[in-house]
């Protein structure tokens, strides 16, 4: 059973304009998500750059406006009232930011930006709250000797580092990891993603897991939604997605990753510019008149895929 | 176009940040050069010193605060040593460099068009009309399919992909002959990713300029870079071509990190992770093998006093000679490849 259900989750942001900056258009950032989440498991986000990915975590959140939709937590409509101080929604979701940079606040040193969700939500003394911050540091991976420092002293990797270990500082519920570990070098995102999966299996915890790196996705996610232009062109298990890829777009993703072995990267790269050109071809057949993506059509129990009223069965 | 031309050449480069009264060296001797036409891959650790390198290079870096001592040559001037006035020519113009962190190398109150147009402005001779249309031609380059609205945001409008493909489109605005991509990518789907990549080696093609590419993404080394750098805690410990580099790793650090790759058809198994962590700045050993401690299973005595680079094979270089050997933990003792 979910414990959480997103229902057709639209979010338009406002272009604003003009000599009397009114609103003067509006960007579909997220058209009709619709997701949930069973304890335990992890869910993958990916697609292409700037088709609603991190709109859609920072919404579930409650950083951005939803525009229409509802998401629904333990029963409870919680679509309008998200960010209230102090409710279990606000300490149970948490959010690793794709901008390390710009989520840390500058002027505050390591220890007091790791302790602001600790002393929102937990009740420790000095003590405790120094133990674990320590702990919390060792988690991730970094010298006590950071606790002292401000954000602007570390490596990208670093900050990304400590975004994390102020997510899980309050055991949440789910975490929506946006990019968690992009900034990372291999070893580190290995021990991140190790945590992540420890923490995952200890506490019973969820993700929703944003990122491009499909390696990454494939080794944490057990479902995988693909979206484009926001709304999802695929969603299956990880099986359904890597062995049995549907879409186009999905077909198209997946022969972009990039291999780690430079022989043979001549031929690759004609493969991956014939599957460009058939998809400049065909993916008209994909999408409506308009260029939207169509309704998900249920192929399995776990298999979703977009395509219009009159297909049927597989595309 | 001569191929095997220099174009630039780093000569022992120490870069240093103040700490209370001291200076820690965040690039802590780096030898090593780049060719015309060339895509140099430096990966490494995080912390190891790859975007302190490429500051460095564009001389980008707090005055007050930081110390650079070597030699960084480009056409034959030092430009560890140029004066900020004559640098602001060369930045742009002559290097291009790409941010690993966008939001922050954009500026928050001007619009997307205006910061591309302003570097051609300062740059080139073109007048207001041309410029303007190179901006719309720069966007859809770098795979913006709105241009024309794209150009009218602001920074925080744009998702992180697209203000990273617009801090692209400004560094390589003017056709440098050096661009320095510290993480482009990162931000990108691996369509746009693969996207940008062709449009690097297309502009290479065209320019002929050399390309120092920072990057974790050992796939991206693999499908693009000629020759690669491998850094560990403020040293270049490994340097091959990247044939040699995925062929026949050699150094502990380097065949750790092949190690920590999540495999497309692993999904279940723990990562393989380095032991301990990296040193801070402060804290950074300074003689003796940097990355001893990551590897406590091999003996002190295996290790070189103080590890030089040697050539093994023509165009591959290590630093000391324990590698011969080394062997992961999990292995029986002996040489173990
Ligand atoms: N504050 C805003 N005002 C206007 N438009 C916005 C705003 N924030 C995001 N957008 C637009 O909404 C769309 C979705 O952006 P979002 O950041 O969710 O993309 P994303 O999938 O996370 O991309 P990336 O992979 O590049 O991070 C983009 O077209 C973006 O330009
Ligand atoms: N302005 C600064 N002041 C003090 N220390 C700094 C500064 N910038 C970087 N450092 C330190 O210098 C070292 C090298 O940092 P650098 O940003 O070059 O690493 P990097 O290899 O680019 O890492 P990443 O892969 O995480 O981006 C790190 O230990 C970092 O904490
Ligand atoms: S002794 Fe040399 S080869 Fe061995 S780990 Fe240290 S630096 Fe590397
Ligand atoms: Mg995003
Ligand atoms: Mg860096």
């Amino acid at each position: 059973m979910s414990f959480m259900q997103i229902n057709d989750l639209k979010v338009y942001y406002p272009i604003r304009g003009g000599f009397f900056n009114t609103v003067v258009d509006q960007v579909t950032a997220v058209d009709g998500v619709t997701l949930e989440f069973e304890k335990g498991k992890a869910y993958g986000l990916v697609g292409e750059s700037g088709c609603g990915k991190s709109t859609t975590g920072k919404s579930i959140i409650g950083l951005e406006k939803i525009t229409s939709g509802s998401i629904i937590y333990e029963g409870q409509n919680v679509t309008h009232n998200r960010r209230g101080r102090g409710s279990s929604y606000n300490r149970d979701i948490q959010m690793i930011f794709q901008d390390a940079n710009s989520s840390l606040n500058p002027r505050k040193r390591v220890q007091d930006i790791i302790a602001e969700p600790i002393r929102n939500f937990l009740k420790l003394s000095p003590d405790e709250e120094k133990r674990k911050i320590n702990e919390l540091l060792a988690i991730v991976g970094m010298n006590e000797d950071a606790k002292l420092k401000y954000p602007h002293e570390f490596s990208g990797g670093q900050k990304q580092r400590i975004g994390i270990a102020r997510a899980i500082a309050c055991n949440p519920k789910l975490i929506i990891a946006d990019e968690p570990v992009s900034a990372l070098d291999l070893s580190v995102q290995a021990q991140v993603l190790n945590f992540m999966k420890d923490i995952q299996q200890e506490f019973g915890l969820s993700y929703l897991f944003i990122s491009h790196d499909l390696g990454v996705v494939k080794h944490m996610c057990d479902h995988i939604s693909i979206m484009y232009k926001g709304r999802f062109v695929e969603s299956g298990s990880r099986k359904d997605i890597y062995t049995n890829p549907q879409h186009i777009y999905t077909k198209r993703l997946l022969s972009a990753i990039p291999d780690v072995n430079p022989i043979g990267r001549e031929e690759r790269k004609k493969e991956r510019i014939e599957v460009e050109a058939n998809y400049a071809a065909n993916h008209k057949n994909y999408y409506d008149e308009t260029g939207k993506v169509y309704d998900l059509k249920k192929l399995s129990t776990t298999h979703f895929v977009a395509m219009s009223a009159h297909e049927k069965g597989g595309i | 176009m001569n191929s095997t031309e220099q174009l630039l050449s780093i000569n022992n480069l120490h870069t240093g940040f103040r700490i209370k009264d001291t200076y820690f060296d965040a690039v802590d001797g780096v030898s090593i050069s780049l060719k015309r036409n060339e895509i140099l891959a430096i990966v490494g650790e995080s912390g190891c010193g790859k975007s302190t390198l490429a500051t460095s290079i564009i001389g980008l870096h707090d005055h007050n605060k930081t110390r650079v001592e070597g030699e960084i040559i480009y056409k034959g001037i030092n430009l560890a040593k140029l004066d900020e006035e004559k640098f602001n020519k060369v930045r742009g113009e002559e290097i291009g460099m790409i941010f690993q962190d966008p939001l922050s190398a954009l500026n928050p109150l001007m619009r997307i068009g205006h910061q591309i147009e302003e570097g051609l402005a300062f740059h080139t001779k073109m007048t207001k009309e041309q410029r303007d249309k190179r901006v719309l031609e720069l966007l859809t380059q770098v795979g913006i399919s709105n241009p024309a609205r794209i150009a009218k945001q602001f920074p925080h409008q744009l998702s992180g992909g697209m203000r990273q493909r617009v801090i692209i489109a400004i560094a390589i605005s003017c056709k440098p002959n050096i661009i320095i991509a510290d993480e482009p990518t990162t931000a990108l789907d691996v369509t746009i990713q693969a996207q940008i990549l062709d449009l690097l080696k297309d502009l290479q093609a065209e320019t002929g300029a050399g390309i120092v590419l920072i990057t974790h993404d050992l796939g991206v080394v693999a499908e693009v870079a000629d020759r690669v750098a491998v850094m560990y805690a403020g040293q270049i410990i490994e340097e091959a071509t990247v044939e040699g580099l995925f062929t026949n790793p050699l150094h502990p650090y380097t065949r750790s990190l092949f190690n920590s790759i999540p495999q497309m058809n692993s999904e279940n198994e723990k990562l393989q992770v380095i032991q301990g962590i990296v040193p801070s700045l402060i804290n950074l050993p300074r003689t003796g093998c940097r990355f001893s401690t990551r590897i406590p299973w091999i003996s002190e005595g295996m290790h070189e006093e103080n590890p030089t680079m040697h050539e093994v094979s023509p165009g591959h270089l290590v630093r000391c000679t324990c590698w011969q050997h080394f062997h992961f933990e999990s292995e029986e003792g002996g040489i173990t490849r």
